[in-house]
């Protein structure tokens, strides 16, 4: 079974999304910011993270510049989840190495078809 | 939702009026659909339910909001690169065949039958500029049909909104083909140039498209009648060339419903006519070693 680690500051997104990535057959674990997220990664690295932008204490671009830089951060594919949907903040998620992004309002099709698209379902 | 018995007969109706003028049938268990994707029509219409509509459409006069009502029925559910595992066989497996079956002529036709709002079709296209050098020099005609008159508008326009761009599509080529306008995302007109679209019936074509290399009809025939699918394949087989594909969707199989296809042995929802593979021409080379 895959991993996935939610990451998002709203408890009705990161259910929402527990409940789509339990269909597809992922094991969940959630955090509520990107400073709850790196340490649950130093334990063990998921396969995937779906990963907000705007959070308290440390933002998804900061969580992912930081997880890069752990020793195996490279490993997991991040999957940015978000309502920020310019042409500008989804190029720069890329370029600080996202692997796909997902605009809110989502369903379980995007989702699943992001996943297959980053070889994760 | 529990119809009152007057409405239960409309959704009868109405569905028999879709079946007829389009072949596509929509089962008892999910009549519920043909309330709910009415019902935008009826309030901007001021009808008050659906017994009033077929009321209205039996008055011959009202050809355009029968069409109105038909294209609201129809199921035009579409996703660029739907089944992403099928576009990857097409890539690896189909295209090198087409290459090679096409070299001295350089021209392959495609056929998207069914194109609904055209994600499909533009998928296609994605596919082959990803692939332009060894594509240069071809000329590559991709055609996409479908009966509604308001899907193919609106696939002309190579508009999508932020839920159907992400629909299938991986934000590399999101950011790639598409611009962003506003709340909408637009196609690249390269790539729109690569696609024609045009309002047509499978089962009664208003004209001859020519034959086809490859033809897509995925996710079409499930829904209409065995009588009807029998035409739809008659017509598929006539618009094939001989050494041609079809590719059917994810969920469907040609197995038990016609005999004018075969199914490749080597690649599952790809198939060619029967006749070829009755010939014993391997549809698909061995892997290279």
């Amino acid at each position: 079974m895959k991993t996935c680690l939610v990451v998002d500051d709203s408890k009705v997104i990161r259910k929402v999304a527990r409940h789509i990535l339990e269909t597809l057959d992922f094991t969940v674990s959630e955090a509520a910011d990107g400073s709850e997220a790196l340490d649950q990664c130093r334990q063990g690295m998921p396969d995937v993270v779906l990963l907000d932008w705007n959070m308290p204490v440390m933002s998804g671009m900061e969580f992912l510049c930081a997880l890069r830089l752990v020793d195996g951060g490279a490993k997991p594919k991040v999957v940015f989840c978000t309502t920020e949907n310019g042409r500008g903040h989804i190029q720069a998620a890329i370029d600080a190495g996202a692997d796909e992004y997902v605009m809110k309002p989502f369903d379980r099709e995007t989702l699943h078809s992001k996943l297959q698209i980053v070889g994760c379902a | 939702m529990i119809h009152s018995q007057p409405a239960a007969n409309a959704t009868r109706i109405l569905a028999g009026l879709l079946e007829a003028r389009t072949g596509q049938q929509i089962a008892p268990s999910r009549y519920w659909r043909i309330q709910t994707a009415l019902a935008p029509m009826l309030k901007a219409q001021g009808i008050p339910d659906l017994d009033a509509l077929v009321a209205v459409l039996s008055d011959p006069d009202n050809e355009k909001l029968l069409q109105e009502s038909l294209d609201a029925m129809l199921n035009n559910e579409s996703f660029f690169f739907r089944d992403t595992a099928m576009f990857a066989a097409l890539r690896s497996d189909a295209f090198p065949v087409l290459r090679e079956r096409r070299a001295q002529r350089r021209t392959l036709r495609v056929w998207c039958a069914g194109s609904s709002t055209g994600q499909e079709a533009y998928s296609v296209a994605m596919l082959f500029d990803t692939e332009r050098d060894t594509w240069k020099d071809w000329k590559i005609e991709i055609v996409g049909t479908d009966i509604s008159p308001s899907v193919i508008a609106r696939a002309k326009s190579g508009r999508y909104s932020q839920f159907e761009i992400q629909r299938g599509l991986s934000v590399d080529y999101m950011l790639r083909y598409f611009t962003q306008d506003g709340e909408d995302w637009v196609i690249d007109p390269q790539l729109q140039a690569m696609v024609t679209f045009r309002e047509d019936n499978l089962l009664k074509p208003r004209g001859d498209l020519g034959r086809f290399d490859f033809i897509l009809c995925r996710n079409v025939l499930m829904y209409f009648a065995t009588e009807t699918r029998h035409i739809a394949y008659s017509k598929l087989e006539r618009s094939l060339e001989d050494d041609g594909l079809l590719m059917l969707g994810a969920a469907e199989t040609v197995l038990g419903h016609t005999e004018l296809f075969s199914a490749t042995r080597e690649m599952r929802g790809l198939y060619c006519k029967a006749s070829a593979s009755r010939s014993g021409q391997s549809i698909i080379p061995p892997p290279l070693s």
